[in-house]
């Protein structure tokens, strides 16, 4: 959904002088000590965090509960012991590997595309001169407001005439490209990578494509790995389209899945919870590894607005 | 964008020409690269605006033609849409299938819901989100970790959370009924009650963007400079009268920028509602207590698919609609923000408040 966007958009929106002024200026003051908060912060973060993790307590708790007569309510805030055998039963119903594999190759295909692609065009918006630059850049700004709903019956209609209908690569095919991916490449590359550096390259002899490949490239690696990172995230947790267009394969990824298997046994919240919780932990997981570039992502795309 | 663009042509100078053969080599080699710097930046953007007149630009189009067909999910187009007995009319006109669903209780049911779950999800949710970002903006220990935190949920599909959330408000036994009866309150039908159920639904919108719109928030707020702050502080402001005063103004654009993208995903609501759910039937509750807007169109046109039904045509003018409600709501948002965040006088206030501060 079109809300993965940052605040890099406000530049459109709301003029970029005072996000500009206040970013150079921060330079200056960013080492000058804040006031120390005290313990209610604190309280108040922890309180917060509770809450972010509860859900997922809660979902792990139910899941391991030994018996459906448990899984309700207050029984079921206690751990039980029938997580593992919970789990395996899940991941036997979801055909937890298939829908894993399914998931990963539509996050990464799409998260690849993305970058690729928004790149290509960003460069070119942004250091490029050429007839109809101004008003091609509008226009894929003007349409990253439009909703996705707009397009389902259509690309519904599409895919099923391309006989694409319950396949992954129609789950695909509209999340190749974002009208945010190359709007976000091109900020960055309009403040991240000096004029001087492509001519030096052209005046080397560089072909354009070179001067892509081996100068544009490289500066816009950290901005290209956030990307990668929304896009994966949004293809990854998406299930709208691929629950519609994937019809009766819904064990070809994650979020259908388990949607699905609560479709199948609402009686057995046990089950279904661990469906969930298989389906969301590879994620999770990532989370870990990923979570510190996913934040200072948000956190950049917004300083430079 | 304001940088200038590469010139296109760098006069080279020309090396002496020794003989003919290597004049037209060189030659050449000038085409070939005047061709490269013209045609490069359309070849560099096309991949994008090819696939994107496919699955963005071509559908859109489309969506309006089909809207005014008489388009069944299994056979196909039928011709221009007919109303038929619902709006007294047998003729086709295209804008048929914009009356029949004018004219359907369910529709205004969902636009309803969709209004009120968006309501009291984005206003808390933004509230609170100023708030952390204001806690989170202090010079905390382990900053990374408490952001991390803050951001977990964003990394749980919606469908996933609905689910979860679905059983934590369970009507019968879940825990936040039986919460309420240690202190003595009567349990909610959350699922049956329509308001209750949308502060149900809302929450669950709240656990997984509140914290992505918080690092929004916040890193535009360590955008202001902090000799700002420190003038608010030295002119007696506590820190209530440095959010609202200092802190919110300057955020404006940031701010504008998280309600409209608030508004777009908030009007389109579809994971939350659909997983909500209790059992198989009834979507959007056995009342249409919770239907909205994207959920009506996927049932019109994906769920009750029968032969003979005109789904798709009727799905594609809920989606138009949906469209035009969206558009609409975004100008209102960007004017009322942009009155309200500039009110409060702060850049005058500001300034005197440097002032003194020196």
């Amino acid at each position: 959904m079109s809300r993965e966007v940052s605040v890099a958009a406000i530049r459109q929106v709301g003029g970029k002088g005072v996000a500009n002024a206040a970013a150079r200026k921060r330079r200056i003051v960013v080492t000058s000590e804040g006031r120390r908060p005290g313990w209610v912060s604190y309280a108040i973060l922890t309180a917060v965090l509770l809450v972010s993790v509860f859900p997922l307590y809660y979902a792990i708790s139910i899941a391991s509960q030994p018996t459906t007569d448990t899984q309700y309510g207050l029984p079921a805030l206690k751990l039980g012991s029938g997580l593992f055998r919970n789990l395996s039963t899940a991941f036997g119903e979801i055909d937890f590997l298939t829908a894993l594999s399914g998931t990963l190759l539509v996050s990464t295909v799409c998260a690849l595309s993305t970058v690729l692609f928004s790149t290509l065009a960003g460069y070119a918006f942004a250091k490029l001169r050429f007839r109809g630059r101004g008003p091609l850049l509008f226009f894929v700004i003007g349409t990253m407001a439009i909703p996705t709903q707009l397009a389902v019956v259509p690309l519904y209609i599409m895919m099923a005439r391309l006989h694409l209908f319950g396949t992954l690569a129609a789950v695909m095919i509209p999340g190749l490209v974002t009208a945010f991916g190359v709007f976000w490449m091109t900020q960055y590359l309009d403040g991240a990578l000096p004029f001087e550096l492509i001519e030096a390259a052209r005046v080397d002899g560089a072909s354009m494509i070179r001067t892509f490949w081996s100068v544009a490239l490289p500066a816009a690696r950290p901005a290209a790995a956030m990307l990668a990172l929304f896009t994966f995230v949004a293809q990854w947790t998406n299930y709208y389209w691929p629950m519609l267009i994937l019809g009766p394969n819904k064990n070809s990824m994650l979020t259908v899945a388990a949607a699905a298997l609560k479709g199948a046994r609402f009686t057995d919240y046990t089950l279904v919870m661990s469906g969930v919780v298989l389906t969301a932990f590879p994620l999770i997981i990532v989370f870990f590894f990923a979570g510190r570039q996913l934040v200072s992502g948000i956190m950049a795309g917004a300083v430079k607005g | 964008m304001t940088a200038n663009p590469v010139a296109p042509d760098k006069p080279q100078t020309p090396p002496p020409a020794h003989d003919d053969a290597h004049e037209r080599r060189l030659r050449a080699r000038g085409r070939r690269g005047r061709l490269d710097v013209r045609l490069s930046p359309y070849l560099y953007i096309s991949p994008f605006f090819l696939l994107f007149a496919l699955t963005g630009l071509f559908p859109l189009i489309y969506t309006a033609w089909v809207a005014t067909r008489q388009w069944n999910t299994i056979t196909g187009d039928g011709g221009v849409a007919v109303c038929g007995a619902v709006c007294g009319s047998t003729d086709p006109s295209i804008f048929a299938n914009f009356q029949w669903v004018l004219n359907q209780p369910a529709f205004w049911d969902a636009l309803r819901n969709t209004f009120s779950i968006f309501l009291i999800s984005t206003i808390p949710q933004l509230i609170a989100a100023l708030i952390l970002a204001a806690i989170l903006d202090a010079n905390l220990k382990a900053k990374t970790f408490w952001r991390m935190g803050v951001l977990l949920p964003y990394v749980i599909a919606p469908s996933a959370a609905a689910i979860i959330f679905s059983q934590i408000f369970s009507d019968q036994s879940g825990l936040i009924n039986t919460f309420l009866g240690w202190i003595g309150v009567s349990p909610v039908p959350w699922h049956a009650n329509t308001l209750a159920s949308h502060i149900a639904i809302a929450s669950i919108v709240n656990f997984r963007w509140t914290g992505y719109n918080t690092l929004i928030l916040l890193a535009a707020m360590q955008a202001i400079p902090r000799d700002v702050f420190e003038a608010s502080v030295v002119d007696g402001a506590g820190r209530v009268r440095q959010l609202v005063s200092v802190t919110i103004p300057m955020l404006r654009p940031t701010l504008i920028f998280v309600i409209i993208t608030s508004t777009i995903g908030g009007l389109q609501i579809f994971d939350e509602p659909q997983m909500f759910t209790q059992g198989t039937s009834g979507y959007g509750g056995p009342n249409r207590q919770f239907l909205t807007v994207s959920l009506y169109l996927w049932d019109l046109g994906f769920n009750h698919v029968s032969i003979g039904q005109p789904n798709l045509g009727r799905s594609a003018a809920v989606a138009w609609l949906l469209f035009l409600i969206v558009v609409a709501f975004a100008i209102v948002n960007f004017l009322l923000t942009r009155r309200i965040a500039s009110a409060g006088g702060a850049p005058a206030r500001k300034h005197h408040a440097k002032e003194v501060a020196r």
